[in-house]
């Protein structure tokens, strides 16, 4: 018994109380979109959009979905669809949900309310077609693995138990870590990396998965804009393949250039659309509230990429009382 | 050379040596996935949780490992539940467990009247009083559990490292913790009658934590566990024959010192291990 999804809020801002927002218009030949143009790159307000043909055209659809930690909310009515094929940021400040939604996608959160399908069922069920990649945060950087030995994680899902990785397994270890151009250290362990090595070889680890959808928590955080440029380069040809990428970022130029989609969250959705959607002083505004100081027509956030809303390095069990039990 | 050969001659001393490398290898191997997971205080309520099920055991004329086994695993799912679910903390459950199951154990102890069992070799252990019967139910259920870490050590290591990633890729890391916490109640339950319940998380924790210091690769961590912990009850059991002291505490001793080594003399001790963290840190 969803509730039908509002054809206009697939590209428009959801207004707020009192307030006008500007809004750009949908870019109908955004270049970014040549190769998957769906209903929603349609004028909004096209009469020929509705629910059921976003959510068959979606390989992530949630609608009025809520969740959150034990009794603390995290995420309101949220209501999304991420086409096939497409590149979508997740943005917002800091507790905005950001990490919250993609662990919803994942299957790691069940929603308290609302209904969530990925890759056409409930999340989970397609797990073995699903890649999802940590906050650098949450992960041990000082347990005995090496480059390879993580690469080759991506791999064990599809294994299943017992039989151990063979010739196919290395070999897609080995274009993995070509791709992300870390072939050089495949026997280093993860802890003596630098940050840039350390999200190309968790994006590894993805690629090594072959999988339809990429759930990355915030894949480009931290890390210089070579490897940031390389990144972006991989998860683009991705797309081009079809699979669908949901990242979150703080980094909101980023975002606006490299990404095809936008998803401005602070607990609910305040815009999703284009890219340059974020670009928009009124989106910004409203998703950053606070955190966005406008300086000589510039918006500059005042946004700390490294706090979050997760615990410190070291507390990796955090989050396993929320995870789901298949 | 005769100090080596001589004891062979003992079968006591046989039954203590198969019962040394099959709980060597079985702690070494559940004890570097608890290493690994930061569980080692998990490990120690664990095992004085069996308390009880020993004492009940006896009470009632039932096997050793049937009433260790099940105060153990019922003692393990209930942390990790706990763990998983309330709204407590997990070193608090544990902490409160840990002294709450015990003194249980010691209450009920208490009460037996007439003849009494030996209250130091529950306590402590007594490898070289393993009998043909218990050296059996050691070798059925170590072998259960090297069996399924066997089968599953990879999911193991992935939800190890990365239980969300893992999660999301579709395996069962909520069934893999509750079978892992098993596991290690049944290697404690193995453990027991070699090194008792209060030195049990030594076996578990110590040749795995050894060998930490010296890989930092998973496969090669495990190996050099199982060459610690087998190699340090070997020497532990020769030394205590030799000496004439308890078998436990020297088996426990003798893989204190094999760590403080690895720690003092290890790659990642001193100036290198700095030098590496430094490096570590340099963004880019």
């Amino acid at each position: 018994m969803s509730a039908p999804i509002d054809p206009e809020l697939a590209s428009a801002v959801a207004p707020p109380p009192g307030a006008a927002v500007g809004l750009p218009p949908h870019p109908e030949g955004d270049p970014h979109h040549r190769d998957h143009a769906g209903p929603d790159h349609r004028l909004p307000g096209d009469p020929t959009i509705d629910a059921g043909h976003a959510r068959a055209h979606a390989d992530v659809w949630l609608s009025d979905v809520s969740a959150g930690y034990g009794d603390r909310p995290a995420l309101g009515h949220i209501d999304l669809a991420v086409e096939a094929g497409t590149l979508l940021a997740v943005v917002g400040p800091n507790g905005a949900g950001k990490s919250t939604l993609l662990k919803v996608m994942a299957g790691l959160l069940s929603p308290w309310s609302g209904r969530v399908e990925v890759l056409g069922r409930a999340p989970g069920e397609e797990a073995h077609r699903v890649a999802y990649v940590p906050q650098a945060e949450l992960v041990d950087w000082q347990f005995p693995v090496t480059v390879g030995d993580v690469v080759m994680m991506g791999r064990y899902p599809g294994l299943g138990p017992i039989r151990r990785p063979g010739p196919v397994d290395r070999r897609a270890v080995a274009e993995a870590l070509e791709q992300v151009k870390m072939s050089d250290h495949v026997a280093t362990q993860i802890g003596s990396l630098s940050g840039g090595q350390r999200r190309r070889v968790f994006l590894a680890r993805a690629l090594a998965a072959d999988p339809a959808l990429f759930l990355l928590d915030e894949p480009v955080t931290g890390i210089d804009a070579t490897t940031q440029e390389d990144l972006m380069d991989i998860l683009e040809a991705q797309t081009r393949r079809g699979r669908t990428v949901v990242a979150t970022t703080h980094d909101l130029a980023c975002a606006a250039q490299r990404f095809h989609r936008v998803a401005a969250i602070n607990q609910t959705i305040i815009a999703q659309g284009p890219a340059s959607l974020i670009l928009d002083p009124g989106v910004l505004a409203q998703t950053y509230g606070g955190h966005l100081l406008v300086l000589g027509g510039q918006a500059v956030l005042m946004d700390d990429a490294h706090h979050h809303d997760q615990p410190a390095t070291g507390e990796r069990h955090f989050h396993d009382d929320e995870m789901r039990a298949p | 050379m005769d100090a080596i050969v001589g004891p062979l001659a003992y079968p006591f001393f046989i039954r203590a040596l198969i019962a040394c490398v099959l709980v060597g290898t079985t702690c070494a191997v559940v004890g570097t996935y608890v290493v690994l997971k930061g569980l080692a205080f998990m490990g120690d309520a664990i095992s004085h949780a069996a308390f009880p099920g020993i004492v009940a055991a006896f009470l009632f004329k039932a096997s050793f490992y049937l009433g260790a086994g099940i105060a153990a695993v019922a003692t393990s799912l209930a942390i990790g539940y706990v763990s998983r679910r309330a709204r407590i903390r997990v070193d608090t459950a544990v902490g409160v467990l840990f002294a709450g199951t015990f003194a249980l154990g010691i209450f009920v102890f208490s009460s037996i009247r007439g003849y009494t069992p030996d209250l130091f070799g529950f306590l402590f252990g007594n490898v070289v009083a393993i009998s043909v019967s218990d050296l059996i139910g050691l070798t059925v259920l170590g072998s259960f559990v090297l069996l399924i870490v066997a089968a599953l050590w990879k999911e193991l290591l992935y939800t190890t490292f990365d239980p969300l990633g893992a999660g999301a890729s579709g395996l069962a890391v909520g069934p893999l913790e509750y079978l892992f916490f098993a596991l290690v109640a049944v290697t404690i339950v193995v453990s027991l009658q070699a090194v008792g319940i209060i030195l049990v998380v030594a076996m578990l924790v110590t040749p795995a934590a050894t060998a930490q210091q010296l890989t930092v690769r998973f496969g090669s961590m495990m190996r050099l566990a199982i060459l610690v912990g087998v190699g340090s009850s070997v020497t532990g059991l020769y030394v205590s024959y030799w000496l004439n002291v308890a078998s436990g505490a020297t088996i426990v001793l003798v893989e204190t010192l094999a760590f403080i080594v690895a720690v003092v003399f290890g790659p990642h001790s001193g100036v290198w291990r700095l030098r590496r963290r430094a490096g570590a840190r340099t963004p880019g």
